[in-house]
């Protein structure tokens, strides 16, 4: 199913304009992640396609051909799956997953083997009977997968699906989820604000900032070719290196960096990993911290701009905090957007 | 939106109950005490009255006599039950809260068996010691009533006390008693306060228990009783009847702004 | 905790307070089936009076169980959809509401009979029927179902699970029905077992409510108190412990297991 958002704005009750004019479309079968820093309105673009909250006049849902803006939520015919995971604990596994069906008026023995099914996909069938408060986190948050999944919902809605977890879990049930979400070949979309599990999980990603989505692309487009300074910043964590460019030259404090193309009305953003500790670098500064990550070092350096530069270092041994160093960027790894808030 | 219709079809049955048979009388009973010959001035005159006046003062006296008692008893239990683990003390607890449930008239009876004609007490003693139809046996009545609401309030607050600043205060050298004075009662005050004011009101209001034993003191359930029934005196009946719901209520109200808990008056 | 004499005082005490709670209970009990209570037990025992009871006062207690069913299923009817409803819309109103339907558990029982009787005590047939009683129970029980419920309900995600509910395509009914009952289920228990036992031993309003052919059994119980023998009040008290006190135990198991899952 292709989802349409044309011009869905929020604004509660209280007046927070939650959601500013925001259009989005997702194909059929895509797995998109909606990302953004805290409070830019995730859920709320969510809760507004699943039906739980009702946008601004104006604004309009199209699944595929159907305009369901003003269609109740157990009529919208979607799954969602909440951060707290939403389970019923007065019922079963089976029964938790079984709800949905029951609401379609299916027969018993229907309900059951789809059930079956549902519980083999996920590999649940051994805690079926158990009560949900008898279950792992990691268990929970399959249960509300399978539960969403079980009535072949038009469109699959995950708010935040790992963050009850804890950190190692968090990230092995992240490629289980991308796993299944496949498996399952449903239009899928996924709210996070951790921008490793929108790439690990999502075919599309759209990055959202104060209430609107300000770029969506693949991981790979919005990591290589940020639009704007806050995309920059967020996905990936771009470095603003801070000078003064004149021509094809950037100046900092800590030395001059060539840039490919015209560097004036441009702000010069740069990632840990391009910024490279080297004897003949242009630039140099003082380190101030070095962290040991296991693969490699994150080794902070001062000087170079007001702010302070991070390097990723990933030899045998990381230069002594109170050094000095020099810091070579290749002019190829630069991106260059222009300053002030960049719209989408 | 049928979601918010379905809500609110939900509270209509109380609402409509509330309305026909709270507000209602309530306001009813209101406008009836404004409709003797003293109109509103009614409300003046027990204060003016003597016979209101004594009334009042002596319900508020046995009132404070039963609160303070039952303080000090159920908080002395409470502490002593919430603190020691010992053989029986599911036995004592389940006694001392038994008579939660008991309304006051068969309190009243209780304490006829106490102090009575026949009771207890007279048979034990030499001389003729007969207190249930006096003051005295009225308040033994109302602290029959309030030690196991007292003791439950207690109880439920001593149990949310961090015992670990207890232990803070001992590690820095105070006495037992100076645990006492500066961390444990400085922490049940606010459900002291609750408990007391659930004594109070409740004492102030206590009808069947009064009606058992009070046949010749007056206090202002029984004024009202008696001035509704046998007087026929129903503005000054209504009249009474609201002061004390006033009463009851800011009372309770106050209680439960200060503890959270609830615990009913009735009896 | 603290040293021997304190502990030694606050036992004291406990058991003196157990000691005047329980005494005239046993009192009671045992002039209940005592031959004559003023020649003591010597007289021997005996069921006499507890039949007497029966014979004199079966009826009241047939109304009051009567009546306490029948308020029990009224504080359902309109205590359960209400404390969800005030659960889905928290908010100045609800807590308006809320406050003013617990006002019976502040205001005596006596000021709100007067009330009821001055506003209703002229319509005739209503008056003199049970349901008149009934309204005196439901009014003052009401709120213990109310709040009962309220509290398991406020304390777990309300909101959520109905949309996760909705999203499965559950109409609000079907949630109300699938989702809140089952899981208010402690707070309804509790809050049952407290409707009756608080009907049962209604005297307050019920007094003033009541009819010379409408006696409930604490009505009963002040009637025989005034006008029995002591032996015959005393056997009418000890049916009334055996009644209360399981329903009070129960209720406070109830309770109890209903504000552990309340936290
Ligand atoms: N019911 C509401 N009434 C008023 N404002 C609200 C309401 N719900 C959300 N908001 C506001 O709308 C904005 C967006 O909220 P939303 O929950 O969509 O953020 P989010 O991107 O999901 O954040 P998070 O990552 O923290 O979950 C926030 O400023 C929030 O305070
Ligand atoms: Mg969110």
């Amino acid at each position: 199913m292709t989802l349409r958002l044309t011009n869905i704005a929020k604004t509660f009750p209280d007046g927070t304009r939650a959601l500013l004019p925001t259009e989005l479309t997702v194909k059929t079968g895509e797995i998109v992640s909606l990302l953004g820093p805290s409070g830019c309105g995730k859920t709320t673009l969510l809760r507004i396609i699943a039906g739980l909250e009702t946008p601004d006049f104006g604004s309009t849902i199209w699944f595929d051909n159907d305009d369901v803006t003003s269609l109740s939520v157990e009529r919208r015919k979607v799954g969602m799956v909440f951060q707290s995971y939403a389970l019923f604990p007065n019922m079963s596994v089976r029964a938790n997953i079984g709800y949905g069906l029951k609401m379609q008026k299916l027969s018993k023995s229907e309900i059951n083997a789809r059930v079956t099914e549902v519980l083999e996909m996920c590999q649940l069938d051994e805690f079926s009977k158990r009560g949900v408060d008898a279950l792992s986190g990691g268990q929970r948050q399959r249960v509300a997968l399978a539960r969403a999944i079980a009535p072949r919902p038009r469109l699959l809605l995950l708010d935040e699906p790992l963050s009850a977890l804890d950190a190692s879990m968090r990230e092995a049930l992240r490629d289980e989820l991308a796993v299944l979400l496949r498996k399952f070949q449903i239009t899928a979309i996924f709210v996070t604000h951790d921008q490793d599990e929108a790439m690990a999980i999502a075919d599309r990603v759209a990055v959202m900032s104060n209430g609107r989505v300000v770029q969506s692309g693949t991981p790979e487009e919005l990591y290589r070719n940020p639009n704007s300074s806050f995309v920059a910043g967020f996905v990936g964590n771009a470095m603003h290196l801070e000078g003064k460019s004149a021509g094809k030259l950037l100046t900092l404090e800590g030395g001059t960096q060539h840039l490919l193309s015209e560097g004036s009305g441009q702000n010069v953003y740069v990632r840990a990993e391009d910024v490279r500790i080297d004897e003949a670098g242009s630039l140099c500064g003082e380190v101030e911290t070095v962290t040991f990550m296991g693969t490699h070092y994150r080794v902070g350096i001062k000087g170079i701009m007001p702010n302070v530069l991070t390097s990723i270092f990933s030899g045998q041994s990381a230069p002594n905090v109170g050094g000095k160093v020099r810091v070579s960027i290749k002019p190829q790894a630069l991106m260059l957007l222009p300053e002030g808030e960049a719209q989408a | 939106m049928t979601n918010r219709t379905f809500v609110l079809a939900c509270l209509t049955p109380l609402l409509v109950f509330s309305v026909a048979f709270l507000a209602l009388p309530l306001v009813r009973l209101f406008l009836v005490s404004g409709e003797s010959e003293a109109g509103w001035a009614i409300y003046l005159d027990i204060l003016r009255k003597p016979r209101y006046l004594n009334t009042l003062i002596l319900t508020v006296l046995v009132s404070l006599a039963t609160t303070v008692a039952a303080l000090a008893v159920s908080t002395t239990a409470g502490m002593f039950l919430s603190r020691n683990r010992f053989k029986g003390r599911g036995i004592l607890l389940s006694i001392m809260t038994l008579p939660l449930a008991f309304p006051g008239v068969v309190i009243g009876f209780l304490i006829i068996l106490l102090g009575g004609r026949q009771g207890l007490i007279n048979q034990i003693t030499p001389g003729h010691v007969v207190f249930a139809y006096s003051v005295i046996g009225l308040f033994l009545g109302y602290l029959y009533f309030s030690i196991p609401r007292v003791l439950l309030t207690v109880m439920a607050a001593a149990e949310k006390l961090d015992p670990t600043l207890e232990e803070a205060a001992r590690t820095l050298g105070a006495s037992p008693f100076r645990v006492v004075v500066d961390v444990i009662l400085p922490g049940l005050m606010p459900s002291l306060i609750a408990a007391g004011a659930i004594a109070f009101a409740t004492a102030m209001g206590a009808f069947g228990t009064a009606f058992t034993l009070a046949t010749d003191i007056d206090v202002i359930p029984m004024v009202i009783y008696t001035e509704f029934t046998l007087s026929a005196n129903i503005a000054i009946a209504a009249a009474l009847s609201i002061v004390l719901g006033v009463v009851t209520w800011a009372l309770l109200l106050l209680a439960r702004s200060l503890s959270g808990t609830t615990v009913s008056a009735g009896g | 905790m603290l040293n021997s004499r304190t502990k030694l005082i606050q036992l004291t005490v406990t058991l003196t307070a157990c000691a005047f709670l329980l005494v005239p209970m046993i009192l009671s009990v045992m002039a209940g089936v005592t031959a004559n209570y003023f020649q003591g037990i010597s007289s021997g025992l005996t069921l006499k009076w507890v039949f007497r009871v029966w014979e004199l006062y079966a009826d009241s207690i047939f109304l009051s169980l009567w009546l306490a069913i029948a308020c029990l299923i009224s504080t359902l009817i309109i205590g359960l959809p209400a404390a969800y409803g005030l659960a889905r819309h928290p908010g100045w109103l609800s807590r308006i509401l809320e406050e003013f339907i617990s006002l019976p558990l502040a205001v005596p029982g006596l000021a709100l009979a007067l009330a009821l009787l001055q506003l209703y005590g002229s319509m005739k047939g209503f008056r003199i029927s049970w349901t008149f009683i009934l309204v005196g129970h439901v009014l003052y029980t009401l709120p213990f179902m109310v709040r009962s419920i309220l509290a398991v309900l406020a304390s777990m995600d309300l909101k959520t699970l109905e949309e996760g509910a909705a999203s499965l395509g559950a109409s609000p009914w079907q949630r109300f029905r699938d989702i809140v009952v089952p899981n208010a289920m402690p707070g309804i228990l509790a809050g049952s077992l407290t409707v009756v036992t608080l009907s049962i031993g209604e005297f307050n309003l019920t007094w003033m409510l009541h009819t010379p052919y409408l006696k409930t059994l604490p009505v009963g119980l002040a009637d025989s108190y005034a006008s029995m023998r002591l032996e015959v009040a005393s056997a009418y008290t000890l049916v009334f412990f055996v009644l209360i006190v399981p329903l009070l135990m129960a209720m406070q198991w109830a309770s109890a297991r209903a504000q552990r899952i309340a936290q």
